[in-house]
């Protein structure tokens, strides 16, 4: 079953179309990778579909059910998060609570439950810890729960940006270059927490990345972009030998040297 | 046996900025109007003022502090409450509704205005938040003065109720001396739980990064919302506090200078840090008083205090201290453990 498709999406920014007739099938509980060079309109597909940008377009379905146009909250909180390709942490906060932040739609007491001290507020606050405590050593940062996010080594807050997006239990991750900085053994714990969140937790897990080896070694579907639109999609093999990506990536064979 | 003793000491530290710090602080306050002295008015008035605006410092905490919206108009919501309790309690129009009960309608009707000034700002951030309430201020003050069939105009409004509560009345300034610091407790304790939930978490991601917030799942609309209607509801309080105390007021008494002199109690003091509030109170409105006796270097004494303190320590007096929750013994894990013990 798809869980994300989008069908003839296209965003513009006054001239110049960002994406373009954007049809884009993800299935349930699979790895994706979306590629392509810099400007390709990779993060523009990411902002569409978690609502930052309301496309001008088409529409994009999660679960069947239409989310083209919601509020980013409202999209939050039918299950997609995501990352950010520049880490962006809740900074003065600390480990734990941009956790419990990203905890929010999964919680419900409301502001009168926590000005009486509500037994659903108790509760949930003893819950909600214990779950924190769960993803930061799920994603390996047991011990540096009480440290300010902005504190943490690089590393470190990529993988808190990822608990803080697993936080509500989301049905589709967006990770937007996750391994991005990032030294080799850096990756290979990244691309083993990224297997882990989808055979673990079952979560659909779609990412852009430009670390080509990653893309190949992670990834059971890639889709490729080239100015707004999508020039091929496959299996990554496929992808590899694809020519019209090889242009897209290194340009047209040189006359002058035939 | 040394690590025991550091620990110990650590243990020790921890418990006398929790408890004993606080509490001596607490007896200092409730005692100065114990003290028989013929300065004795002076001090209670000195140091009430301050907690003054420790509430109002509080409203503002929850604006700017917490939910991160940049408020220059604060005063608006402190007008606002001191003229619903000078039309509500005073022979201005005759009515003379019980304090409590006008108290609460103050704080409600300016959360009303709060609210409503917020919704078409909504989409504003910092800067330009700021502009849009700096404007507002000036309008309810130019509204105060201008409207003089309904505001009595500069000419402002005298004879106002003392406040009684049940068959008590009471007029002197020790009653409104522990009303403050009575209230100011009760804020204090409710904003403690209410910033460590998640309305309060949600608060302090939406000051951190919005478009973050907001993908993560916070409604930062509604949540902007409460911030402002919460904020204005305790400002609202603190304006009808002033204005029983002072008797009457004048629409001068809620100028632009109130509204800065606000901001900067809870930038000295930390922001984000509801106990920062009290340093910075006394330390902006008290001290400047107390300094009197320098009389014409006064200012000029204070400002270089101000200088010195934001160079040496540019977070303000105390910042926001995260709470410790990884290693926070959970209240069900906790039993377990005196079980076995």
């Amino acid at each position: 079953m798809n869980i994300i498709s989008s069908s003839n999406v296209t965003k513009r920014f006054g001239g110049l179309e960002a994406i373009r007739n954007l049809d884009v099938e993800i299935s349930e509980a699979s790895i994706t990778s979306v590629i392509g060079p810099n400007g390709a309109g990779k993060t523009t597909f990411f902002n569409c579909i978690t609502g930052y940008y309301k496309p001008e377009f088409g529409n994009i379905l999660f679960l069947e059910k239409e989310i083209t146009g919601l509020p980013p909250h409202r999209i939050a909180e039918e299950g997609i998060s995501r990352t950010y390709q520049n880490i962006r942490l809740f900074n003065s906060l600390t480990v734990i609570e941009n956790i419990l932040a990203g905890e929010h739609t999964k919680l419900h007491c409301s502001f009168a439950d926590s000005l009486i001290a509500s037994k659903r507020y108790r509760m949930e606050e003893t819950e909600s810890i214990k779950r924190a405590k769960e993803i930061l050593s799920f994603v390996g940062l047991s011990g540096c729960g009480d440290q300010l996010a902005c504190n943490l080594a690089y590393g470190a807050q990529r993988r808190l940006e990822i608990a803080r997006a697993i936080a509500n239990s989301p049905k589709v991750l967006l990770l937007d270059e996750p391994t991005a900085g990032m030294n080799p053994s850096e990756t290979v714990e990244m691309i083993k927490l990224i297997r882990r969140l989808r055979d673990k937790l079952n979560i659909t897990i779609i990412l852009i990345e430009h670390d080509i080896k990653l893309v190949m070694e992670i990834s059971e579907k890639i889709i490729v972009l080239d100015f707004g639109s999508k020039i091929a999609e496959g299996k990554p093999l496929e992808i590899q030998n694809d020519p019209t990506v090889i242009e897209a990536y290194l340009g047209k064979k040189n006359s002058l040297y035939q | 046996m040394k690590e025991f003793a550091s620990k110990l000491f650590n243990k020790l530290d921890q418990r006398i900025i929790r408890y004993v710090l606080p509490s001596l602080i607490s007896i200092v306050i409730l005692s100065i109007p114990l003290i028989n002295s013929p300065q004795k008015n002076l001090w209670v008035r000195i140091i009430g003022y301050a907690g003054l605006y420790i509430i109002l410092g509080l409203g503002l905490l929850v604006h700017v502090g917490l939910a991160g919206m940049f408020d220059l108009g604060f005063a608006a919501f402190y007008a606002i409450g001191a003229y619903t309790y000078a039309f509500l309690a005073s022979p201005h129009f005759n009515i003379h509704l019980p304090f409590l009960l006008v108290l609460v309608l103050a704080g409600s009707f300016a959360a009303i205005v709060g609210l409503l000034i917020c919704i078409p700002v909504l989409k504003l951030r910092g800067d330009y938040l700021g502009i849009v309430t700096l404007g507002f201020g000036e309008i309810v003050r130019m509204l105060l003065m201008n409207l003089t069939n309904i505001t009595n105009g500069s000419q402002g409004i005298f004879k106002l109720d003392k406040p009684s509560i049940l068959v008590m009345t009471f007029t002197s300034g020790t009653f409104f001396y522990y009303f403050i610091f009575i209230l100011v407790a009760l804020l204090l304790f409710l904003l403690n739980r209410v910033i460590n939930s998640r309305t309060g978490r949600a608060w302090l991601a939406m000051r951190e990064d919005e478009d973050v917030a907001q993908m993560s799942g916070i409604n930062t609309s509604k949540y902007k919302l409460l911030a402002f209607a919460l904020g204005a509801f305790i400002g609202g309080m603190g304006g009808a506090i002033f204005a029983s105390w002072q008797g009457s007021i004048f629409p001068d008494n809620f100028n632009m200078n109130v509204s800065i002199n606000i901001l900067c109690v809870i930038i000295l003091g930390g922001l984000g840090n509801q106990f920062g509030v009290i340093l910075g109170a006394m330390a902006l409105i008290a001290l400047p008083d107390i300094l009197r006796g320098f009389s014409d270097y006064r200012m000029i004494i204070f400002g270089l205090l101000l200088i010195i303190m934001m160079i040496l320590q540019p977070q303000g007096f105390l910042p926001r201290k995260a709470p410790e929750l990884e290693n926070k013994v959970l209240k069900q894990g906790k039993k377990k453990k005196e079980v076995q013990s």
